[in-house]
């Protein structure tokens, strides 16, 4: 039998606030533990929350962003359960009435074609705080810095029928709010969190296969990975007759395999109720078109503009205006060496690839946009080659200098485009290889200019490197073709 | 005010604007005014146990740092006075227990907002006072540290939850103190102990630092030895606050500058609902015999009627245990308060450190409300509980069109008798028949002593206004007090 799969998305992102969403405690990543965690977030007796303007804007810029109807009347309300990363005993969430209503996005398929994907809405909370299991003898701990840190929750309606669109969904989500600038987009420190809902029916079918919940995944490969693995799972149960359990699952990337956590049978009653300390929210029409009016722009948009402003292809454009850093990166490197072309080669290959290499973001570059900028200039002038500037970028990696000048100094990496000098090496490589010399001369025209790569490589070689290959390239045809 | 009087009558028998003036004119400093207090708290309290806690050594510190500024003219309007708090509002430093075992062990690092607003006008805190455990009551028996006695009588209940700063303040064991109102808790206890007690508009006083019952109604008060002395109160307990979302930026007046404004106009209302089926003849006699001296005052008396009155009862107790069942889930064993010996789980821990930490009277409210805002009950109940909520907001808005207050019993009974409702949790529940409709609206009520009876139990005559009209019901209660002396009448044997 053939089988579709029906995905649907819900995704935290946590809204880069300087403090949190009903307390004045920092929400920064990576400090001590409970280091970051007032009273308030430790709901001690009597404490109040006080709810944080800037959450509301966030939310209201990504309603914006994505064509939603923003909710002029919006209030929290408490989601009961008993956690012990949940200092309060419930969580503050909206349901009734959330900020964000119903809008969609658009998602580039590997054809080419754009698909729309509806989300059905976002809202406001709070996260909770983090419960390790690990390092406490039997015993958990708890860190509580994370907990009040302000969350939208992007839900979308099951538009997706793979990992893919899945994904290409997931990315489209990262580049605006990055773009906005509502979210720091580290998704190894859990500032975007995605839980998939996964069926499966047989293909043709109307109504919707029982769904699963795989929860918590943090990055794209790993909702890849998960998504490929449940779909397989359930047609493998019901193919073998089975049935699928509504259940939430978890993915454990290192295994590469999921479990159950919990069942619809236990899930809890979360006795939803207005939250009565914090009263209902109501924005007037001047506040929402204010927000619109600043609106930052977004990757759409921005990739238009590299087109027509960079004369930059579709790929390349598009490659470098979804991450709103990549592409504040890359305009900065090219506003300073002026050649929108070879930045762009720079940052979606070397610079790219050394991120990937070390895992880093962006954000945490060792290499700055004016670095890369200074690299590429000296390449403009033919200081250097494509070759060498490759080694001036590693030492710039390797904070081994402070720009590349003081690199190609240092190092003595200056292209060779002196003729004597160039000259005497070629002599040398001709009567060192004479057999080879021979061979050129006695070859065909169309043979000679692959053989001359031979030569080539071997003054580039005794020059380290520096020799101008052009001019190595001119200087060797003059003397062998003699 | 000349100094006779605090030459003739005791410290503790005074008023906050006569120990004012005996401390500004030097009769007394503050320590020895403190000294009295805390003997008085020795020798008898044991008798009232009105307090769970008593600060001595924290109050004569605060006391000498009243004199000094005393001295130096820079003096707020409590310097030097000495109040106590409920123990519901958080005092750095100082226990909070809320009258529960599970907050026993708990010390505050940080003040309540009332009590820095206290501090700051200099007043001298000589404890923390007993209540029903978590405001939960209306006879101060729920607590964890056995019941408040109310000075009227050795068998009797204080009323509650504010049960042991109106003992308090009947004993003359302090001069005043703060309370709270989520149903009826500041005006019920003054009725019984005949004291004056001023349960504000929702929203008036900060809730920051106030241990939480039912967020939606909770308001703190005074109680105090008359309107005068709960007017000073509310000058200094009033404020705004941005800690608290659901504090309201509204111009504070002069609470002691228009008491005694006179009350030719002043229309009072009286509702049918109010003098119902169940009420003591003798509470419906003497509120009506205060009622009808007002006229004697240059009000005038006009009938009215609120008649979604019967439905205050069963609404609220929908939508406070709702509420109180949100928060005190925050009471679970992991970070402060109670926790189980041994847990051998997270469940265990849970289950027990609950079921152990908390009394009867808490639990059945935890367990009313999870079920009123469970799946599938949800609309019957709490949804329902708000539209009856809306109704008597209505009905209030509706009759303050006519009249300027309205008039009632504060509670159809005088104190009742140590143990008598205990078995009984809904007979417990209608004593706040005709307080718990103010705290559904959100508006401000006053109860006043109205006299005593047969038996010598206090009566209170209760006067609800309209949203921040807490300067016409002080007035109106301060003419009252000026013409009558039931403020005055105190428990035999405070001595």
């Amino acid at each position: 039998m053939e089988w579709e799969t029906v995905i649907g998305l819900e995704v935290h992102v946590q809204l880069a606030t300087a403090t949190k969403i009903f307390s004045g405690a920092s929400t920064a990543f990576g400090a001590e533990p409970n280091t970051q965690a007032c009273a308030i977030d430790l709901a001690m007796p009597g404490t109040l929350p006080v709810a944080n303007e800037q959450a509301f804007r966030y939310a209201i810029m990504f309603g914006l962003a994505i064509d939603a109807e923003i909710g002029k009347r919006s209030y929290f309300e408490r989601k009961n359960y008993f956690y012990p990363d949940l200092p309060k005993g419930y969580q503050t969430t909206q349901l009734d009435q959330p900020i964000v209503g119903a809008g969609h996005v658009d998602i580039e398929l590997d054809d080419g074609s754009t698909k729309r994907i509806r989300i059905h809405h976002a809202h406001l909370e709070e996260d909770a705080g983090k419960s390790l299991h690990e390092d406490f003898q039997g015993m958990s701990g708890i860190d509580l810095n994370r907990a009040g840190t302000p969350l939208i929750e992007i839900v979308s309606e099951p538009d997706m029928t793979n990992s893919a669109e899945a994904v290409a969904f997931a990315k489209k989500l990262h580049s605006i709010v990055t773009s906005l600038g509502i979210c720091d987009g580290e998704m190894s420190q859990g500032s975007m969190r995605f839980d998939v809902n996964i069926s499966v029916r047989p293909k043709g079918q109307k109504e919707l296969g029982t769904r699963t919940e795989t929860k918590n995944l943090n990055s794209f490969k790993f909702m890849e990975e998960a998504i490929a693995l449940e779909v397989e799972r359930q047609i493998d149960v019901i193919e073998d007759g089975g049935e699928i359990i509504q259940q939430t699952r978890l993915y454990d990337a290192d295994t590469k395999s999921a479990r159950a956590m919990r069942s619809k049978e236990d899930a809890n009653d979360y006795r939803y109720f207005p939250c009565p300390d914090l009263l209902p929210v109501i924005f007037d029409d001047d506040y929402i078109a204010q927000i619109n009016d600043n609106l930052p722009e977004l990757p759409e948009a921005r990739c238009a503009r590299f087109i027509s402003k960079y004369a930059l292809s579709d790929y390349d454009a598009k490659q470098l205006a979804e991450n709103a850093a990549i592409a504040n990166y890359f305009e900065a490197c090219t506003e300073q060496c002026d050649d929108a072309k070879l930045s762009a080669n720079w940052v979606m290959g070397e610079l790219a690839a050394s991120l990937n290499a070390h895992e880093l973001s962006i954000q945490n570059c060792p290499v700055s946009a004016s670095q890369l900028a200074g690299v590429i200039s000296r390449i403009k002038d033919k200081t250097i080659s494509n070759k060498i500037a490759k080694q001036v970028f590693d030492a710039l990696w390797n904070k081994e200098g402070d720009d590349a000048d003081s690199i190609i100094e240092s190092k003595g990496l200056k292209q060779v485009s002196d003729t004597g000098a160039l000259g005497a090496m070629i002599d040398d490589v001709i009567a060192a290889n004479q057999k080879q010399v021979e061979n050129y001369r006695n070859a065909d025209a169309d043979k000679r200019p692959k053989m001359l790569g031979f030569f080539v490589g071997q003054i580039m070689k005794a020059s380290k490197g520096q020799a101008n290959p052009q001019l190595v390239n001119q200087l060797l045809q003059e003397k062998l073709n003699g | 005010m000349s100094s006779n009087i605090t030459k003739q009558r005791s410290l503790h028998e005074l008023s906050i604007t006569e120990l004012n003036a005996g401390l500004r004119n030097k009769d007394f400093s503050s320590v020895e005014l403190t000294q009295h207090f805390i003997e008085r708290i020795e020798r008898l309290d044991t008798r009232f146990n009105s307090f769970i806690s008593i600060c001595s050594e924290q109050a004569l510190t605060a006391a000498s740092r009243a004199d000094a500024q005393l001295a130096s003219g820079n003096a707020g309007v409590l310097c030097g006075i000495p109040i106590a708090h409920k123990d519901l509002f958080c005092t750095n430093g100082i226990r909070t227990s809320c009258g529960s075992k599970m907050l026993d062990n708990f010390v505050p690092p940080y003040d309540a907002t009332i009590v820095e607003n206290c501090a700051n006008a200099g007043a001298v805190v000589l404890g923390k006072t007993n209540m029903d455990e978590f405001a939960m009551g209306s006879s101060n028996e729920n607590s964890f540290y056995g019941p408040a006695i109310n000075p009227w009588g050795e068998n009797c209940v204080p009323g509650g939850s504010s049960g042991g700063s109106a003992a308090a303040v009947a004993a003359q064991l302090v001069t005043a103190a703060t309370a709270s109102d989520t149903g009826g808790s500041i005006r019920q206890p003054a009725s019984f102990c005949g004291v004056t007690g001023l349960k504000p508009t929702y929203g008036r006083v900060s809730r920051w630092g106030m241990v939480a019952y039912a967020s939606s109604l909770d308001q703190a008060g005074p109680i105090a030895k008359s309107a005068e002395d709960a007017a000073i109160m509310l000058n200094v307990l009033a404020s705004f606050d941005k800690k608290d979302s659901t504090s309201i930026d509204k111009t504070k007046p002069d609470y002691a500058a228009t008491l005694d404004q006179p009350l030719n106009g002043l229309r009072i209302g009286i509702s049918k609902e109010y003098f119902s089926d169940g009420i003591d003849p003798e509470v419906a006699k003497l509120t009506q015999d205060a009622i009808s001296f007002y006229e004697t005052l240059g009000a005038s008396i006009k009938e009215v009627s609120l008649p979604h009155t019967q439905l205050a009862v069963p609404a609220y107790y929908v939508i406070a245990p709702a509420e109180c069942s949100a928060n005190l889930s925050r009471f679970d064993g992991v970070r402060y308060g109670y926790r189980c010996e041994n847990p051998t789980d997270l469940e265990d821990l849970y289950k027990r450190s609950r079921a152990e930490g908390f009394g009867e009277e808490v639990k059945r409210r935890i367990l009313v409300g999870a079920y009123a805002l469970s799946a599938g009950y949800y609309d019957a109940y709490y949804r329902k509980a708000q539209q009856v909520r809306r109704l008597i907001k209505q009905d209030f808005d509706t009759v303050f069109k006519e009249v300027d207050l309205i008039a009632s019993p504060t509670a159809p009974t005088p104190a009742f008798g140590l143990g008598e409702k205990t078995k009984d949790p809904v007979s417990m529940y209608l004593e706040d028949i005709y307080t718990l409709p103010v705290n559904l609206a959100g508006l401000p009520a006053i109860s006043i002593p109205c006299g005593l009876t047969g038996q010598n139990k206090p009566v209170g005559l209760q006067l609800i206004g309209n949203y921040f009209s807490e300067a016409q019901l002080l007035n109106s209660a301060h003419k009252f007090q000026q013409a009558t002396d039931f403020h005055q009448q105190t428990a035999p044997d405070l001595d």
